[in-house]
């Protein structure tokens, strides 16, 4: 059968001949005009004079759009209508689009950007927590707390307190292939739009609103993406819109992408976050109690902010099971780009304040890391691993997390034994301590981090999904859902879905673009969800199609329905054995319908956001890193040497692609927590907004050894092929590279380093002079 | 400003094209030739993306001027291999799945081939730090080092 089978990217062959288009190499008509924007230079104030005039008369300029210009709707934002496209008289961020120029050629366009003469009323800008708190400048009134027992009490009777606050910095997408959108007008003012985005409904919606169209008047397509993890679920709206209101404008197709610079300058990026703790454990090591707050700078509007934050509180027990918890989530509304979603989306966050905990905690107590962590996890799930201590198997069930959801899947006792296992843990801790007693300025240390990461849009509504199927008379299929592709190797997976679904092989399979004119109301392909939910909708449409077809050859065969099968390629009943392009035919003669839609939307969801309770998620996805660093002391400088990973992907539907996923998850996790850093001046400007500046991992950063398997699970929720989604859990096992920086340095002095993150070679050397002076 | 008239060879091809001066390579090769398999990642050279060969040396193509491809052999990823002759690096990364969104997969192939071109047998480290400046945020990079590693022993002629 198709599924399970480690098959190639769909588009692999024309990746790497370099023919895959994305959509700056779509071929574009005679004519084609080109948009950029004119951007603020100040983090907030008023413009008091707006000066286009050499803008407009600029090389090949063709027109110069404001506000003032647009015939509808000023705004992209996916939430609450707060994010003009183009500046109302105020602005919020430096980089805010101002103003767009419409030009014959890229080059033509950003040159007339940079000529404008814009005077400001400027105010202070808001840039940091503390300025924020100050200002009460917030969204929502006030701080959502989710709260389980009465943690202060706990704490308080704890025989071990520990306390303690940290940063966690953002994050830049970096995504390949910088935001593109190209708009073709067509007949009667209906609007083609190619763009380069994960939520093509989304573009659709915003772009009717801006045409002052209904929606039908706007098609939306999608073929691929060069990397979104995020970033492309709703910063693509705003190229999407101005291309779309040019065309309207101008008659002529437009097209406009960012340049590395403006990408990185205008778009959102992962939230940044300041994280107070303190926690009560008992002499075994046990947690008793824990208090959180979070402070998120979610920047000038608030976009994804608010799903994001709460999935942040979700992750904050990550695999422990916490007897009494407060979470207490300020979302702070700052003058910089409007943080958005970012693989994890909140998660990674909520995650790593937990983790922190823990290696605090195996600090204070003198606990291996490892252990500490066992003896608070979740208990196993029904028919899994066994080696849990008595007391927590003695548990009362069923076991619920901070927000009342009872975890009934957990199975990283199994994951965690298998791992220390294979990694040679024990043997390798002794090795690293040896090292560290014989060697003064490199110093070694290993990380360990679970991941149970829930699944599911925790906006209840958006778990549903549709896909449209056709099957033609020479038994050829066309696929189509509302999933995008942007690397991940979905469409792959979806099509070996279908093929597995007909009995046969992939090749007869035609994966196409996402169309919002095939499928309607698509949710993006986000929180991992892609497989989960497309791939059943796809196989809800495939099953019509073949139970039409079954019942076609029964007919012939003179055989009941349910003794057709479909397998090897052929279709069988009775004494009849035909291709299945023999039954396609067969059925089309028959005057059988052989085109079907496919609907699916994920059951058992229940979640109330503000009251903090229910269950969001339909399952969990679990994962497990053990990772190995050396540390010069003098210099801060780091490295990875060694890497072994355990990945829950259920029953894979795909294994090539899904070790891909936790691979480059990892990576991604670990750039996030150690090279990554995002500056910002004292004025508001982002400083590191190319990659000359802003360090992304490197090949030459790649683990000396890198280890990574797939648990040998299924889901036992029943989802498609009883596999588990895969895209975003795998990046929190980057946590484990931050928690090896600070093991490494737990010999430079008796305290505990306090490391924040990102750990840049000089955050750790900052945190080696702390501990060194006994700070 | 006045287009120059630019005389080159890519991929064997004699090939024409007007050129601004101030006009990229990557841009002439993406815009005047509409080869397109060459990617802009950021267009300041930290990337990788555009890479090329230009009378053999492996370049960023969005540092070089369209018009200093006068005279010159240029190489792009159009001209590795076609649908039935893949080049071996080719299908080792289909193979290996070294690959997710592919934007960055032709810079990283035109980088190899030159690395097996100058050292047919290169160590793990050579090429990860010879690929150090073709950027890949997806794949975590171990895939694509172990399809360098094998279709350079498949090169050889070693069984991998
Ligand atoms: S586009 Fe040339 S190096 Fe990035
Ligand atoms: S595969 Fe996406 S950047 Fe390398």
């Amino acid at each position: 059968m198709s599924v399970s089978k480690p098959l190639p990217h769909d588009a692999a062959a024309l990746h790497v001949t370099g023919r895959a288009r994305y959509v700056d190499d779509i071929p574009t008509p005679r004519g084609t005009l080109h948009l950029a924007f004119g951007q603020s230079t100040v983090a907030r104030g008023k413009i008091t004079e707006l000066n286009l005039s050499e803008v407009r008369a600029s090389n090949d300029v063709v027109a110069v759009l404001t506000a003032d210009d647009l015939p509808f709707d000023n705004d992209v934002s996916p939430s609450i209508h707060d994010e003009p496209l183009l500046s109302d008289g105020t602005v919020h961020y430096v980089g805010q689009p101002v103003f767009a120029v419409i030009a014959r050629s890229h080059r033509a366009a950003r040159v007339a950007a940079r000529k404008a003469k814009i005077a400001y009323e400027e105010e202070i800008p808001i840039l940091t927590i503390e300025a924020a708190l100050q200002a009460n400048s917030r969204f929502e009134d006030g701080p959502r707390i989710y709260e389980k027992g009465d943690a202060a009490a706990a704490i308080a009777a704890a025989a071990h307190r520990i306390e303690g606050e940290f940063e966690i910095g953002g994050q830049e997408h970096f995504y390949l292939e910088g935001q593109a959108a190209l708009a073709l007008p067509q007949d009667n003012g209906d609007m083609v739009v190619h763009a380069s985005t994960q939520h093509p409904t989304e573009i659709q919606h915003k772009v009717a609103e801006a045409l002052g169209v209904p929606m039908h008047a706007v098609r939306v397509e999608t073929r691929r993406m060069g990397g979104g993890f995020g970033g492309k679920e709703s910063q693509g709206n705003a190229l999407a819109v101005a291309c779309a209101v040019a065309a309207r404008l101008t008659g002529q197709p437009c097209k406009m992408r960012y340049d590395r610079d403006d990408d990185m300058v205008i778009t959102g990026k992962r939230h940044d976050f300041k994280i107070l703790y303190e926690a009560g454990f008992d002499t075994e090591g046990r947690i008793l109690g824990v208090n959180f707050v979070h402070y998120v700078r979610c920047g000038w509007a608030q976009d994804l902010s608010l799903p994001v934050a709460d999935r942040a509180m979700l992750h904050a027990d990550n695999a422990y099971l916490l007897p009494a918890a407060r979470i207490e989530s300020h979302r702070l509304r700052t003058n910089m780009q409007s943080a958005t979603a970012f693989r994890g989306f909140g998660g990674p966050q909520g995650m790593i304040g937990i983790e922190r905990v823990m290696d605090h905690a195996s600090h204070v107590l003198g606990l291996d890391p490892v252990t500490i962590r066992q003896r608070n996890y979740y208990s196993e799930m029904a028919g899994g691993d066994t080696s849990a201590p008595a007391y927590i198997r003695d548990r009362e069930k069923p076991e619920t997390t901070p927000y009342g959801m009872a975890v009934t899947d957990f199975e990283l006792h199994g994951i965690t034994r298998a791992l220390v296992d294979s990694s040679d843990y024990a043997a390798r801790r002794a090795a690293v301590a040896d090292w560290n007693a014989r060697n003064e300025t490199i110093k070694r240390g290993i990380g360990f981090s679970p991941v149970k990461f829930g699944i599911s849009f925790t906006l209840t509504h958006l778990n549903q999904a549709g896909a449209l199927v056709h099957v033609y008379q020479d038994g050829s299929i066309h696929l189509n859902h509302g999933g995008t592709e942007m690397g991940q190797g979905l469409f792959q997976k979806v099509a070996q879905v279908a093929a597995a679904r007909f009995g046969v092989e992939t090749e007869r399979v035609k994966i196409t673009a996402t169309d919002t004119g095939k499928v309607p109301n698509t949710s993006a392909t986000a929180a991992s969800s892609g497989s989960d939910l497309n791939g059943m909708a796809v196989r809800a449409a495939c099953d019509t199609i073949r139970a039409r077809i079954a019942d076609v050859v029964a007919q012939n065969a003179g055989v009941a329905a349910q003794n057709v099968t479909f397998a090897d390629g052929r279709v069988r009943a009775g004494d009849v054995d035909i291709g299945f392009e023999d039954a396609a035919a067969m059925a089309y003669l028959a005057r059988v319908s052989l085109s079907a839609t496919g609907f699916y939307k994920t059951p058992k969801l229940d979640w109330d956001r503000i009251a903090g309770q229910g269950r969001p998620f339909f399952y969990f996805a679990y994962g497990a890193a053990l990772t190995e660093v050396a540390v010069d002391l003098r210099t801060g400088e780091n490295r990875i040497l060694r890497v072994d990973a355990l990945h829950d992907a259920g029953a894979s539907l795909n294994p090539a692609l899904d070790i891909g996923q936790v691979e480059g998850g990892y990576v991604q996790g670990a750039g996030w927590l150690t090279t990554e850093e995002l500056v910002w001046d004292d004025q508001g400007k982002l400083r590191t907004h190319a990659p000359s500046t802003y360090k992304i991992p490197a090949c030459s950063d790649r683990p000396d050894i890198f280890n990574v398997t797939l648990w040998d699970g299924k889901n036992p929720e029943k989802t498609i092929y009883r596999s588990k989604a895969v895209g975003e859990p795998p990046f929190m096992l980057g946590i484990s590279a931050f928690l090896a920086l600070g093991d490494a340095l737990s010999s430079c002095g008796a305290g505990y380093h306090g490391l924040n993150a990102p750990a840049t070679a000089e955050e750790v050397w900052h945190a080696v002079q702390r501990m060194s002076h006994g700070a | 400003m006045t287009k120059v008239h630019v005389t080159t060879t890519v991929n064997g091809d004699p090939v024409e094209f007007l050129a601004d001066p101030r006009e990229t390579l990557l841009d002439s090769l993406r815009n005047s030739l509409g080869l397109t398999g060459s990617k802009e990642g950021c267009g300041t050279g930290d990337c990788g993306a555009c890479s090329v060969t230009m009378n053999g040396t492996l370049v960023c193509s969005c540092l070089v001027l369209g018009v200093e491809a006068e005279g010159a052999q240029i190489e792009t990823i159009e001209g590795m291999g076609g649908d039935t002759q893949l080049h071996p690096l080719q299908r080792k990364f289909v193979e290996h799945a070294a690959l997710q969104c592919g934007f960055c997969t032709p810079g990283i192939l035109v980088a190899a081939k030159k690395l097996l071109e100058e050292n047919a047998n290169p160590t793990e480290t050579e090429i990860r730090y010879w690929l150090a400046g073709n950027l890949c945020r997806c794949t975590g990079y171990d895939k694509i080092i172990r399809a360098v590693q094998d279709a350079a022993a498949e090169m050889r002629g070693e069984a991998a």
